[in-house]
């Protein structure tokens, strides 16, 4: 039987990868509480156990040997001879990021760097060996105990069965021939409860060499009081062969203290055998735990492997780079991103929740129930069965509907992924910096398309970067300003309509207006005479060239400027936008689209065009009353909506193209909102409602303005989407133009 | 061939062992945790559950309790998959009810050989 290991690398990475942030977020919050939770401290553990674990199976034994090392020092904590200071913290934290590059490497099928692994080995050892002398002695027992191979393994339980004897094995195969032992097996009559069958061992045995079985049945009690979960016989076995004693053993293992064993030799050489076996047994044993107390106990694990795994151990570094084709291979140009954790989804694969997919299945299921229905209906249809065609092609729809939706969601992901990169990135810079950071995150279980949130990671990074450096301010300022020394960062998201609205918040010293404008002057971004409104001044800061020079640090003044952050949300569909108080603190709030694949549309007609409005943006549709029209100046036309004045724009006009209708009464004004002004798009009528998917404009052709992307209709015509955001803004254009022109 | 259910928080644990088991034509189904592991148990029927000890919610020494006082399951070879080979884990393992176990990291021809032996 041979199984290619390969095949499980992938899932192995990314669930390590997945581990290690883990590992990374308790240590910052046990650092944070200063408080070891044993629960934290048992779920970090067995991150780093199950990477082990995980490793040595697969055969990376650079990585079982580090994190070996790792769990040796938090079994310690666990079992409360060590507590983690913050040095053991950082240490802990610099080899999560030391095991991100091995695996990082090894997904690429590059060699392992190992100076950074080896530092931190020898500052661990250094750690481990230090006064916490209670702590030294577990580690050593831990180290030996989990090495749980074979070997040692059974070498350990000797000490428990001191009859036992581990070396019997070395010793008996020298003399060689056929031995031939006695076995006395009297097991508890509970023994049948354990899922032990007596029956099995003994076809072990049986395998062993030849074997006779006598059962003991005396003390089996009458029918009527016999239990059927108990067992009462006892059993003597002779067994003839070259059989050694750790082999017996070995079939008897599960079974140990649960049982009477007693197992003897009783031909020639017996008694001498037996003598000199029990003492190297005794040696053996001391051997076992000295070996843990070495400085790199976990490097012996993979020697004391039994012999396939130790060729497999051999052969798995090398095969991969043998082979360079296949997914690995591909997946190695991805660009990462520095902070490692998210770079692992880069690439091609996403996790899914199992209900995700049960539910997909489902769908699917219902979907082959429909069609096979539908098409036993086509095989002999007549008008008769019209009714049962049109229920079947809406209930085709709906599963279609459900389809999509279900598929959709299995492409949105918690941006707790993304946000989860925070805690590390602000316990670094707040030591950098000095500066007293608390960092408070919300709606992590907020839901947003993997594209979207894999792009969004490095502009978050550059904006809380930005709050922490420019925005907080030293401890000591604040006090002097009557705040907490500790600033406050927080990280929200939340949907908000057909967007998610991430913000983040600092309370530190606030943007000063005045301070931009002057500095945008003197950059000649703005003329000296123009005048601007708070948040167009705000705006200034995304432009390019702008930067806030006098206080460039070597946090957030490094290549990336906020133009860049800005442009990388823009391209996602998004915007951003600045709220400032000065003294009191900055929100920088992001909105994004849910994805960028797909979207509810209500479908209009322009003359011959069939044009898609987003149906979040939709406030209301409605037919208009003549006496609502309110003509400002020029072409500005407004239209009463209750409170609001609410511009109207005719796409006949925007686009300049023939229109059935261009007399406002009775036409028909759909109302949309974007990020809260309003205006009425003048259309010819409405169509239907659809999902509809998005193609990009600029990809195939190139940007229009007003225009946010086009899709394909059922009929095979292409439709434009039209981009609510970009038409409101040419409208308040054209309405600051008529007031100006008003004013002149 | 036999159906045998496999519980270990870890994917790719669960994945490899799966991978072995079914080279040799046993049927799998997995669970990540001992809870989840005891409702698809209680669901139908097993002929050996291999669970790893350290898990999430429900750890592998609850999931033998708790499986034991099920009648379908109170025969049915129940193998702990864990590199914890103390003897204390083990031994609690057993009082549990844990036929044996199984050491990890593994190799498959080993595993495979000492499934097919409780299986019988």
């Amino acid at each position: 039987m041979t199984i290619d290991l390969k095949q499980f690398y992938q899932v192995f990475f990314e669930e390590s990868y997945e581990g290690l942030d883990v590992m990374e977020q308790g240590l910052l919050e046990i650092s944070k509480s200063g408080t070891d939770d044993p629960e934290l401290i048992n779920t970090i553990f067995r991150s780093a156990h199950s990477i082990k674990g995980g490793a040595g199976t697969l055969g990376f034994p650079e990585i079982v040997s580090f994190t070996h090392v790792l769990e040796t020092l938090l079994d310690e904590v666990r079992d409360g001879a060590r507590s983690l200071t913050n040095e053991s913290i950082d240490l802990l934290l610099k080899s999560c990021d030391a095991l991100r590059d091995m695996f990082q490497s090894l997904e690429q099928e590059q060699p392992i760097d190992d100076t950074v692994s080896k530092e931190l080995l020898a500052a661990f050892e250094q750690m481990l060996s230090q006064p916490s002398a209670t702590g030294e002695t577990a580690a050593g027992e831990a180290a030996g105990s989990d090495a749980g191979l074979s070997s040692q393994d059974s070498a350990l339980e000797q000490t428990f069965f001191p009859t036992g004897d581990a070396a019997d094995g070395s010793a008996g195969s020298d003399a060689g021939g056929d031995k031939i032992w006695l076995i006395g097996f009297k097991p508890e009559p509970q023994i049948l409860l354990t899922g032990n069958e007596p029956l099995r061992i003994f076809r072990e045995l049986e395998e062993l060499g030849s074997l006779d079985v006598e059962a003991n049945v005396e003390v089996v009690p009458a029918f009527d009081q016999i239990s059927v979960d108990e067992c009462f016989v006892s059993w003597t076995l002779r067994l003839d062969g070259s059989v050694d004693r750790d082999d017996i053993e070995s079939a008897f293992d599960w079974v140990m203290d649960e049982c009477e064993l007693n197992i003897e030799r009783v031909d020639a050489h017996a008694t001498s055998d037996d003598a000199s076996a029990n003492e190297s047994a005794e040696i053996e044993v001391t051997a076992a735990s000295d070996g843990t107390d070495e400085p790199t106990p976990a490097v012996a694990e993979p020697q004391a492997a039994p012999e396939p795994a130790t060729v497999s151990v051999a052969e798995a570094p090398a095969a991969p780079a043998a082979k360079p084709s296949g997914t690995l291979a591909a997946k190695a140009p991805a660009a990462k991103s520095e902070s490692g954790g998210m770079s692992s989804s880069a690439g091609g694969s996403i996790r899914v929740g199992i209900d995700k997919v049960d539910n997909l299945i489902n769908l699917v299921g219902e979907l082959v129930i429909t069609q096979s229905m539908l098409s036993e209906l086509g095989n002999n249809f007549d008008m008769d069965k019209l009714e049962r065609l049109a229920n079947g092609l809406e209930q085709l729809q709906q599963n279609t509907r459900e389809l999509q939706e279900s598929v959709m969601r299995i492409r949105m992901l918690p941006i707790s992924f993304t946000f989860n990169r925070f805690p590390r990135m602000i316990r670094d810079l707040s030591m950098k910096t000095g500066k007293k950071v608390d960092l408070v995150l919300s709606g992590e279980q907020t839901e947003l398309d993997k594209t979207v949130m894999e792009q969004i990671g490095d502009p978050l990074v550059h904006l809380v970067r930005n709050a922490i450096d420019h925005g907080l301010e030293m401890p000591e300022e604040r006090a002097a300003a009557g705040k907490d020394e500790t600033g406050k960062i927080q990280l929200n998201a939340e949907h908000r309509g057909g967007n998610i609205v991430i913000e983040i918040t600092d309370d530190g010293r606030g943007i000063d207006p005045d301070k931009i404008l002057a500095k945008a002057r003197e950059k000649g971004l703005v003329a000296p005479e123009q005048e601007l409104t708070v948040p167009e001044i705000y705006d200034l800061i995304f432009e390019p060239g702008f930067s806030t020079a006098a206080s460039v640090s070597d946090i957030s003044g490094r290549g990336v400027g906020m133009d860049v952050v800005r442009r990388n949300i823009k391209s996602l569909g998004g915007r951003i936008e600045i709220e400032s108080e000065l003294g009191k603190g900055s929100t920088i709030r992001v909105h994004l689209p849910l994805t960028l694949a797909i979207l509810d549309g209500q479908l209009v007609r322009v003359g011959k065009e069939v044009f898609i409005i987003p149906l979040v943006a939709i406030v209301e549709s409605l037919q208009i009353k003549a006496e609502l029209v309110n003509r400002v100046s020029g072409n500005m036309v407004l239209y009463r909506l209750r409170e609001d004045n609410v511009p109207i724009v005719p796409i006949y006009k925007e686009f300049n193209i023939e229109a059935d209708n261009q007399e406002l009464e009775n036409a028909l004004l759909v109302v949309v909102e974007g990020d809260g002004n309003k205006i009425g798009l003048l259309v010819d009528d409405l169509l239907a409602q659809q999902q509809v998917v998005i193609k990009s404009l600029e990809s195939n052709y190139r940007r229009v303005e007003g225009i946010s992307g086009a899709t394909i209709l059922g009929d095979g015509s292409v439709s434009l989407i039209l981009d609510i955001q970009g038409l409101i803004t040419r409208a308040s254009r054209n309405r600051r133009k008529s007031h100006s022109s008003r004013a002149a | 061939m036999a159906r045998i259910l496999i519980v270990d928080d870890s994917a790719s644990m669960r994945n490899m062992v799966a991978a072995t088991l079914q080279s040799a034509g046993h049927q799998i189904k997995d669970a990540a945790d001992g809870q989840q592991a005891f409702g698809v148990a209680k669901g139908e029927s097993f002929d050996a559950v291999i669970t790893d000890l350290n898990m999430p919610v429900m750890n592998g020494i609850e999931l033998v309790r708790n499986l034991r006082t099920l009648p379908n399951y109170k025969y049915t070879p129940i193998l702990l998959l864990t590199t914890e080979s103390s003897m204390d884990k083990k031994s609690e393992g057993k009082s549990a009810g844990a036929t044996g176990w199984l050491v990890k990291p593994f190799n498959p021809e080993k595993l495979l050989a000492t499934v097919n032996k409780v299986l019988g």
